[in-house]
């Protein structure tokens, strides 16, 4: 057997958009019918992709299309992508969950997946009872579980409250001992979502370190979903990008992690008007985030139109962080004015984001004579994330709480 | 652990008569652990713990023997009225549980089934386990009755039949497990049908011979009994009373039908199930 622990081919998946159950039984009718017939499904369409900012007119989509990729046993594998690139349905793939649409996966040797800690734990049994419940539900025999009893009771750090029912513990305890048996399982494939984004700094210390050892020590391959570049960097020798369903980079994780960083400061939105107003009013807006961090831009392109001419005008653009409050307000100089003559007009805004810490953003529009007379405005009218960190080896978390902005500083000895 | 390394290949169809009992064998501690869990989880908690299993089949019971033994006046064969409700309630309760658990499996379990994979069987097979211990301690219930009727010189006598209750036990739980299976891969898409299980299930009831003898229905409504007697659990609830308390109408032939359909039924469960088991978690 060569040394090839999983082969994905040519896989898809597609999902269906909307509310499933609302006229499904004359579709799958038509689905039978249609493949009774021998002919294609005429619901699936391929080559949609997964672009969740914009309307389709198809309510099928694919949220993986034609990957391939090999991975070989003892490799540590980061999946990196934005949210919505695929990284989850192709854990749930691998893990057996759900189903692929077209394509296959073969591999060899036993697959342990993580994709949430504590699957299983019922509340009224004590930590011994889950710990043996949770650890079949994730495969394991009992026996293996009594002999890994100690170690695990140990590494969670609960040995104190083994008999006590799971309702009673905290949040902190559950989490650890729900990690420590899945970490004690005994794979030759581990699979690791993101559930490292629990317990305090000093466990996931731990649990990174116990990662560690699974894929160095242990020569077991592991695959490791994470929007932490850190980790990814310090756990992973290979690394998988998607993008939007698609397969964006494999290589190195070094490179696989400079290629998602550089690919990924675009986020566009757009709003088209449907309101059908006389007076004066944004027709439609579109904004785009180019550049690096920490001196990136906003350019928000805008139409704007009235019936009949009107007094010219100027537009003001706020934008909100995660809060909801307002981080600061673009106001381009007043001349040139924005002109009504009865006709769509374009108009191009770039403004600076210099030092914006990672997180969604919100953009309101405005558009009037002066403050008392206001034509249109619109909240929350487009949305754009910030993905990297404005700097690069800061430690210390971002957080709204502490402000939206980074300050540009420096220490004078 | 076996250190083998097992080759695998996901795909996107089953093969819909694969059981995978091999996968299903290798969980089989898993089984066992969630039928410890479904009794312990029980009664925690309560004052009154395991005696729950019994309250409900004795008020039943009594309620039964007032409302239609007394105030109906439905024909219980000769026997004691309570016993003769009690064999029909302990069966028919064990069938029902079956069912209705079964069926809400992909529902209930929603959030494991998304999380983590075992053979999707294992659920509902422990559920059928489960239940069998919960019937057990029903059936010792029962036991106490007929020692005590039969103390009391009531006229009653266990049947060579008595032989057949494993056979008997095993069919409610096939047929339980069948209809429930056909019923929850149905129900990941179509919700309506769990609306229709909970009193669907009550209305079977009325038409299995749990509070009157098929000898009684036969003679009321003999153009009709042949509804009660398609029935596969009208036989299964016959032969159960009349191997242990000497009434009921018995014979091969309704067996055999009985366990014809049962297997019929199990087999379109099972292809349905396994059908369903790979994508619901998309739909559900």
């Amino acid at each position: 057997m060569s040394n090839i622990a999983i082969k994905v081919e040519n896989l898809s998946k597609a999902y269906q958009l909307g509310q499933i159950g609302t006229g499904t039984v004359s579709r799958d009718l038509e689905r039978w019918f249609a493949r009774i017939r021998g002919k294609e499904d005429p619901f699936l369409k391929i080559g949609e992709t997964n672009e969740q900012h914009t309307r389709s007119t198809s309510d099928i989509v694919w949220s993986l299309s034609a990957i391939n990729f090999e991975i070989e046993q003892g490799d540590a594998v980061g999946i990196i992508g934005r949210n919505g690139a695929g990284k989850s349905t192709l854990l749930k793939i691998l893990s057996k969950i759900t189903a692929p649409t077209t394509g296959k996966i073969s591999g060899h040797g036993r697959i342990a997946s993580l994709l949430e800690v504590g699957t299983g734990f019922h509340p009224e049994l004590s930590g011994r009872e889950n710990i043996f419940l949770n650890g079949a539900i994730l495969g394991m025999r009992k026996k293996e579980i009594k002999r890994k009893l100690d170690e695990i009771v140990d590494f969670a750090g609960i040995a104190r409250y083994l008999d006590t029912p799971v309702k009673r513990y905290s949040s902190g305890m559950y989490v650890r001992l729900a990690f420590a048996v899945a970490a004690h399982l005994e794979s030759e494939i581990l699979i690791v979502d993101e559930v490292l984004a629990v317990g305090d700094a000093e466990f996931q210390k731990k649990c990174l370190g116990k990662m560690g050892e699974v894929s160095k020590g242990e020569g077991r391959t592991v695959l490791f979903v994470s929007h932490n570049m850190d980790a990814v960097l310090n756990l992973c020798n290979n690394g998988i990008v998607l993008e939007q369903g698609k397969l964006g980079f494999v290589g190195d994780a070094t490179s696989a992690v400079r290629h998602y960083q550089s690919s990924g400061s675009n986020t566009v939105d757009t709003w088209l008007d449907t309101r059908k107003l006389s007076r004066p009013h944004f027709s439609s807006l579109k904004c785009t985030v180019s550049g690096n961090q920490p001196a990136m831009t906003l350019t928000i392109d805008f139409k704007t139109n009235s019936e009949t001419a009107y007094p010219n005008a100027f537009v003001v653009f706020g934008i909100k962080g995660s809060l909801g409050n307002t981080i600061m307000e673009a106001i381009p100089k007043l001349d040139p004015f924005i002109k009504f003559n009865g006709q769509e007009m374009s108009y191009k805004c770039e403004i600076k984001l210099n030092g914006f810490i990672p997180g969604p953003y919100a953009i309101y529009a405005w558009l009037g004579v002066s403050e008392a007379e206001n034509y249109d405005w619109i909240d929350d009218v487009l949305h754009f994330e910030i993905f990297d960190a404005p700097m690069a080896d800061r430690t210390f978390p971002y957080s709204p709480r502490t402000g939206y902005l980074i300050a540009d500083c420096t220490l004078i000895t | 652990m076996n250190k083998t390394q097992e080759n695998w290949e996901i795909v996107p169809a089953n093969n819909l008569f694969d059981l995978k009992l091999g996968e299903v064998w290798a969980y089989r501690d898993l089984l066992v652990l969630l039928v410890r869990r479904d009794f312990v989880s029980f009664y925690k908690q309560t004052i009154l713990g395991p005696l729950w299993f019994f309250i409900q089949p004795l008020f039943t019971t009594i309620i039964f023997t007032f409302i239609f033994g007394n105030l109906a006046g439905i024909s219980t064969d000769k026997l004691p009225k309570p016993l003769f409700y009690m064999a029909g309630i302990t069966a028919w309760n064990y069938f029902a549980d079956c069912l209705t658990k079964t069926s809400s499996v992909f529902k209930d379990n929603a959030p494991i089934f998304g999380k983590v994979y075992f053979p999707r069987l294992i659920m509902p097979l422990s559920i059928v386990v489960s239940n069998l211990v919960r019937f057990g301690v029903q059936l010792v219930l029962f036991f106490i009755f007929m020692a005590y009727y039969a103390t009391n010189g009531a006229h009653f006598e266990p049947s060579w039949a008595i032989l057949l209750f494993p056979l008997v036990v095993v069919l409610m739980a096939l047929l339980g497990l069948g209809l429930g299976m056909i019923i929850s891969a149905m129900t990941t898409k179509y919700r309506d049908l769990s609306f229709l299980i909970s009193f669907g299930v009550q209305l079977l009831m009325y038409a299995t011979t749990v509070i009157y003898p098929l000898s009684a229905a036969v003679e009321k409504y003999p153009k009709y009994a042949w509804l009660i007697k398609i029935n596969p659990m009208t036989t299964l609830i016959e032969t159960f009373r009349y191997g242990f308390l000497g009434k009921g109408t018995f014979s091969w032939d309704a067996l055999s039908y009985t366990t014809i359909s049962t297997f019929v039924i199990l087999l379109l469960g099972i292809v349905v199930f396994n059908k369903v088991e790979k994508n619901f978690v998309d739909t559900v």
